[in-house]
């Protein structure tokens, strides 16, 4: 297999080389995108397949906001699928329960992220799970900085009423 | 509503929360928040927020990589593989049989975006033989009536020759590649202003299955495949990834407007 590898590739690719330290990033983002582990394994399978076989169309750059831009891609066309499929969608729905860290915050998290648009949500995501600078955003959704910060902003406002509406009504008291 | 120094900007709030706020400006927006207490809760409830977020998934990078996931196995995937065998392997991906998709399971791990890529792989050699033929590039012409409807019977499900006028393509026709197994495989060419040609294959899949686009390039020949409504699709042509996915755009709505009038 080494060999047969070798033969086909004679030099390992800068992609390539590139694309490893980078999965468990790619795996993290994906399950917070599509929360189910299984899709979100097959959404970053899908991304270093096309990675690999479109290299010859990476000129240099960000190796890491172009990954995540082609998993952006693959995304939008799994929820354009699910958003024809009701019943698939009921399975995105399911977390699956004793799942470590699915205790009532990290629900409403959860439940809060699925209300939001979803390049409001990959904003959000982006920039807090993985830590990238607003123009790195900005360059990963192709959008100029400013629908970045606009973006962000709104997610985070709909987020906060969100779970601030879901403490116990205890808090309302005039 | 809160009186704001003109100075201190929503951006830079933002940019506080999540670290990228020059160095010279922390002091400034600190100042500020501390003296805004409805400031001060709004950024407090952002952190909190995006410390829930990396308590929920910050884990995951840590976990073992799948075996799947690794860039070796990925790369057999990618390179080679799939298109050394598709000239064979037409009859085993392109197309359906009854009793699902042959070899599916033990060669390419039984997943649909495999069994699209490997139709693309399949299309592309087609693409390639029939592309350059300048006299007989197809069988039958767009202007002649039975075109669709022939192709259409023999593949065994309704097709459509979408309009890509709007992406300058024009329909020449189409011909019936066919496979073992009995199976046809229809096969529309277009062509654009500069001369240069995109193909349509379609086959039945009797999988209800349904994936992604997938990009496929060998070369200079692009592909974007996908299975839907028990069809598998893939739009070859030259390798300008932006315009071929705006043509299988296209034809998958096309499919799915006709689907959506069948109802």
């Amino acid at each position: 297999m080494a060999v047969l590898s070798y033969v086909l590739e004679p030099a390992m690719s800068a992609v390539r080389r590139g694309l490893e330290p980078l999965i468990p990033a790619l795996r993290r983002f994906a399950r917070a995108l599509a929360r189910d582990a299984e899709t979100a394994d097959d959404l970053v399978q899908d991304t270093l397949v096309r990675a690999l076989r479109a290299e010859h169309l990476f000129h240099g750059g960000d190796l890491r906001t172009w990954l995540f831009t082609i998993l952006l891609n693959l995304d939008r066309n799994r929820r354009r699928g699910l958003a024809r499929r009701p019943v698939l969608a009921v399975i995105e729905e399911a977390e699956p329960p004793g799942e470590p860290g699915s205790d009532g915050s990290s629900r409403d998290i959860s439940r809060g992220l699925a209300l939001l648009p979803a390049e409001q949500r990959e904003v959000l995501l982006l920039v807090t799970l993985e830590g990238m600078s607003y123009r790195e955003a900005a360059e990963t959704q192709g959008v100029p900085i400013g629908t970045v910060m606009s973006r962000l902003s709104r997610a985070r406002a709909t987020l906060r009423a969100h779970l601030e509406d879901e403490r116990p009504p205890l808090r309302r008291v005039q | 509503m809160t009186h704001r120094e003109p100075s201190i900007t929503d951006e830079e709030l933002h940019a506080y929360i999540d670290g990228m706020l020059p160095a010279d400006r922390l002091g400034a927006v600190e100042a500020y928040v501390a003296a805004h207490p409805e400031v001060a809760s709004r950024v407090a409830a952002w952190r909190a927020q995006a410390a829930m977020i990396r308590e929920r998934w910050g884990k995951v990078a840590e976990e073992k990589i799948p075996e799947r996931l690794l860039p070796d196995r990925i790369a057999m995937r990618a390179k080679g593989f799939g298109r050394k065998i598709a000239a064979a392997a037409t009859i085993a991906f392109v197309l359906g049989t009854a009793s699902g998709w042959f070899g599916r399971d033990y060669m390419f791990g039984g997943r649909d975006g495999e069994i699209a890529r490997a139709l693309a792989d399949a299309a592309i050699e087609a693409h390639r033989i029939y592309v350059v033929e300048v006299r007989h590039p197809i069988e039958v012409r767009a202007d002649e009536a039975h075109l669709v409807p022939w192709l259409s019977r023999r593949v065994g499900q309704p097709l459509k020759a979408p309009d890509l006028e709007p992406e300058g393509l024009k329909l020449l026709g189409g011909r019936l590649l066919s496979g073992p197994h009995g199976i046809a495989t229809a096969f529309f060419m277009y062509e654009g202003g500069a001369g240069e040609r995109v193909t349509l294959t379609t086959a039945r899949t009797l999988r209800e299955g349904e994936t992604a686009f997938q990009w496929r390039a060998a070369g200079d020949i692009g592909a974007v495949a996908w299975i839907e409504g028990g069809l598998a699709f893939v739009v070859a042509g030259p390798a300008e990834r932006a315009r071929l996915d705006r043509v299988a755009r296209r034809v998958f709505d096309a499919y799915e407007v006709a689907s959506s009038e069948q109802k």
